[in-house]
């Protein structure tokens, strides 16, 4: 196989010339401090021990504020209602019209798009529903309407979306949050925090997000408000440490759960997902059991998300999705693509900054809310 | 995963081969691959329509030159129009007659305003100025503590208290002037487009202060839902510009055309990355060719800047050209480049590509074998391949647990490889060395150029002349253009 020898030796070249005219370049002007440099080293080895004075431990006044109780959680219908009405638009435009023709669909392919559910996915799908349009013999718009949502749901519906909470014998369960900066990690650890509180469980937060500004601070908050215990590092350390000395802190404090925050990163850059893998390389070891993975993808993705999916899945291994922000105008349809894809469950959604605007995700109302009209 | 759209038209003009103009039909053809590549790059479907239609006029109507083929000239026409689109220039920014200049940072929840806000601050200490940063998220946790942070970094003062971000930010602009610091940049909390008491709060921050300069700061992977936002920041605050945050990540950016279209304002800044310095004002030119999915040198020069010692990686290329690599060197090339991501990914990149190099599956599988076959050797055996006879075959072979015949077919890959490499190096001078501008040698095609890319890899422009900038492959003389690859 020369192309792929010749290949190799082609980007050997491009990417060095690269790489030099552009140091050339940025020589170039004055240059202010630089902040610390973010990222490790590509190791792939774990060390076996954690030093200990790379964590420096905070105690949380956990006793000083009750846990909170949460009311019954918002439903996302209750949430949109403000912002939107149900079938207005260019569905409405099709229930308009006395038969299904070329404009049906295209409103349709186009009600798809703008939801971001994405070219492929939205082709699919519409390919699939002119199928059933023909053999079932569906002539009316609102029908086909219904056909349509009922694949939705069942494309977005088909999954075990519980979280589980269980973790080997003498082992503490750890939900690991991982996503690319901003999606809202921080925000659903503490949303998830009182959550579990409010269910009875006793809950440790561990700052895993070493990196970013006033991260761990901002962690600290949320630890406050919901009566979690919280352990953080210092800032630019290593967070697999920080991690697994929360996991051990737990342990030692029969904790039900440690909710593990991460910086965000983003999937295209390989030494920040090879740092993820080692963190949760980490927090699976004895004492700790990784038993969510939860990516958040915040709503307003477009098309990038589907990558996003991928990458971290790869390298964490993930088991749900927490679509974040569904309380603005985006709609979030990129998760159908992740999920006809690659098949990662949506397990919760965001629906507002506080503690309790974090819901189950529920297909149908999702779907509804897919096509609702702003 | 994206085709770029040049390969979308290739199945189309091959049909259309020697025909000099294209019908009705074809176009239609055409437009709806344009209309799919630019709904892949997250371009809003409505912008995207009008964008199709300001295409498709000019398809019809513009003279279709001799020089050109069709899928050049069709490419041609929706990267300038895109260029158009985008806003041609880059922003100027101007200081008040009357300091302080004040900046409002605006946008959505986790958009990147904070940071930004950092990086604005050090890009106007750049300009020689003295900025004073005014947090007036109070809503966030810890939101004041991170703009202190960043501030921190680069010696720049923040005022802030906790009282109500209104109060903030005026008492904030007194204190600018108090100070005699010449601008003010107020960073405000996150908030949705439709939550109309949060965007009544920012109306009365930026009726408190009165900005020069208004900035909604976007992140480069947002989908469809741009438009919505833009809209309605711009109706509550009359937006000066746009601050494109997380262009570092792969995302086409198309949100960026959505947001210039609804805003008609230009895009001020770049943001690329975490660090404060990654930072700068906006090319519209380099957005796009990547939202048309046309090689993107910029992303793979800053993945290489990222995974390689760089004084190294020019070294080797240097060493490859002059066909003196030995399989060490290459062994470790290779594992440079792998930092920099899947080697297909990577392939995607190179402008111009042939599609059947572009499709060539990588397989890592394949990629690992070479590797296990390299390791085997000797040193002495990697510096002088020649060495290699019949037993030293079965020794590697059994080392890297592969066969005496595949051992023997990578030896005599690399040794084509050198002096392909080698070839390509004589007609290329020392590469490395940013070549002289193309422009002024039009119709010089295919010449052999004095380096890799054209007019330097930070600001591929647009030729017309090579609407593909195949140009850049033709100097690097693939052999898959010349002598029959396989
Ligand atoms: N990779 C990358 N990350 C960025 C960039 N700009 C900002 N970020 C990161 O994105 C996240 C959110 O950035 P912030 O500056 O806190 O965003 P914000 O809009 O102030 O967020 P809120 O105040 O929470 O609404 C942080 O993790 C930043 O480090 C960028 O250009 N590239
Ligand atoms: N409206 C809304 N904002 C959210 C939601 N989740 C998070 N946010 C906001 O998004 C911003 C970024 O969240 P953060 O948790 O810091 O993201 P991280 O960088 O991924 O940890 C913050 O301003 C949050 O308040 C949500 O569901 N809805
Ligand atoms: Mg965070
Ligand atoms: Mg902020």
């Amino acid at each position: 196989m020369p192309e792929l020898l010749i290949l190799i030796a082609l980007l050997v070249v491009v990417a060095g010339t690269a790489a030099f005219v552009v140091t050339t370049r940025r020589r170039r002007g004055p240059e202010l401090e630089p902040p610390p440099e973010r990222g490790i080293a590509p190791t792939t080895e774990v060390p076996d021990t954690v030093p200990p004075e790379l964590v420096e431990e905070v105690e949380a006044e956990a006793a000083t504020e009750a846990p909170p109780t949460l009311g019954a959680p918002p439903r996302l219908r209750d949430r949109l209602g403000k912002a939107r009405s149900a079938l207005g638009g260019y569905l409405g435009g099709i229930l308009g019209r006395s038969g299904i023709d070329e404009e049906t669909w295209e409103d349709l392919e186009e009600a798809l798009l703008r939801a971001d559910v994405g070219v492929a996915t939205t082709t699919t799908m519409l390919d699939h529903l002119r199928e059933r349009v023909a053999a079932e013999g569906i002539t009316e718009p609102a029908d086909l309407l219904v056909a349509l949502k009922e694949e939705l749901v069942a494309q977005v519906g088909a999954y075990d979306t519980s979280m589980r909470l269980e973790a080997d014998e003498g082992r503490v369960p750890v939900w690991l949050i991982v996503g690319v900066n901003g999606a809202g990690k921080t925000t659903t650890i503490g949303k998830l925090s009182a959550r579990q509180a409010a269910e009875g469980r006793s809950v440790l937060v561990a700052a895993g997000d070493t990196f970013r500004a006033a991260a761990a601070e901002q962690l600290e908050t949320w630890a406050e408000r919901t009566g979690a215990d919280y352990v953080r590092g210092a800032e630019g350390g290593d967070p697999s440490s920080v991690i697994f000395d929360g996991i051990q802190r737990a342990k030692s404090r029969s904790h039900d759960l440690v909710l593990a925050d991460t910086a965000g990163r983003l999937h295209s850059k390989v030494n920040l997902m090879e740092e993820l893998s080692k963190v949760r390389r980490v927090a699976d070891r004895e004492p700790g059991q990784v038993v969510e993975t939860l990516l958040v993808i915040d709503a307003t993705t477009g098309q990038n998300g589907l990558a996003q999916a991928k990458q971290f899945a790869e390298a964490a291994e993930v088991t749900g999705v927490v679509l974040t922000k569904l309380d603005g105008s985006a709609r979030g349809g990129i998760v159908v693509s992740i999920q006809a894809e690659l098949g990662i469950p949506v397990k919760l959604a965001g629906v507002g900054e506080t503690v309790e605007d974090l819901i189950d995700f529920d297909a149908t109302e999702f779907v509804e809310a897919l096509f609702a009209d702003d | 995963m994206f085709d770029a759209l040049s390969d979308r038209f290739d199945g189309i003009f091959k049909r259309l081969k020697g025909k000099g103009r294209l019908g009705d039909a074809d176009i239609d053809e055409v437009l709806r691959e344009i209309r799919v590549a630019l709904l892949e790059a997250d371009v809003n479907v409505r912008v995207a329509r009008n964008m199709v239609g300001r295409i498709r006029e000019r398809c019809t109507a513009e003279e279709l030159s001799k020089s050109l083929t069709p899928a050049q000239q069709v490419v041609k026409i929706v990267h300038e129009e895109l260029i158009e689109t985008l806003g041609g220039e880059t922003m100027k920014i101007t200081y008040a007659s009357k300091p302080p200049t004040v900046v409002l940072m605006a946008g959505l929840q986790g958009a990147g305003k904070t940071t930004a806000t950092g990086k604005l601050a050090r890009w106007f200490k750049q300009q020689g100025r003295n900025p004073l940063l005014v947090g007036a998220d109070l809503q966030r946790p810890a939101a004041v503590d991170q703009l202190r942070t960043l501030a921190g970094q680069i010696d720049v003062p923040v005022f802030s208290e906790p009282t109500d971000p209104v109060e903030v930010a005026a008492a904030g602009l007194a204190e600018a002037r108090r100070l005699g610091r010449d601008v003010v940049i107020v960073d405000t909390a996150g908030r949705l487009g439709i939550d109309a008491e949060m965007m009544d709060q920012v109306r009365r921050i930026s009726d408190a202060v009165e900005p020069h300069y208004t900035f909604l700061v976007v992140d480069a992977m947002t989908g469809q839902d741009a438009v919505n936002v833009a809209e309605s920041f711009h109706e509550t605050l009359e937006l000066d510009g746009v601050i494109l945050s997380k262009l570092d990540s792969d995302a086409r950016g198309g949100a960026a055309l959505s947001v210039k279209e609804v805003v008609g304002k230009p895009i001020a800044f770049a943001s690329t990355g975490e660090k404060l310095e990654d930072f700068d004002q906006f090319h519209p030119d380099r957005l796009a060719g990547r939202i048309l999915g046309m090689g993107d040198m910029l992303t793979l020069i800053e993945k290489a800047e990222e995974a390689y010692e760089t004084d190294q990686a020019e070294a080797a290329a240097a060493k490859l050209l002059e066909g003196q690599f030995t399989l060490d060197d290459f062994l470790e090339q290779m594992q440079q480049l792998k930092k920099m991501g899947p080697l297909q990914n990577l392939m995607g990149m190179l402008p111009g590509m042939p599609k059947e190099m572009k499709d060539a599956e990588i397989d890592d599988r394949e990629i690992a074998r070479v590797e296990a076959i390299i390791k085997s050797m000797t040193p002495e055996e990697r510096a002088k391949p020649e060495l290699v006879d019949g037993s030293r075959r079965t020794r590697i072979a059994n080392g890297s647990g592969t066969q005496p015949n595949q051992v023997a077919q990578l030896l005599k890959q690399f040794k084509e490889v050198q002096s392909v490499m080698k070839r390509m190096g004589g007609g290329m001078g020392m590469p490395g060395v940013p070549g002289r501008s193309k422009k002024g040698k039009k119709g010089k095609k295919g010449k052999k150029g004095g380096r890799v890319t054209p007019k330097g890899p930070a600001t591929p422009r647009f030729d017309p002349d090579d609407p593909l900038g195949l140009g850049q492959l033709e100097d690097l003389q693939l052999p898959g253009r010349g002598p029959k690859l396989n």
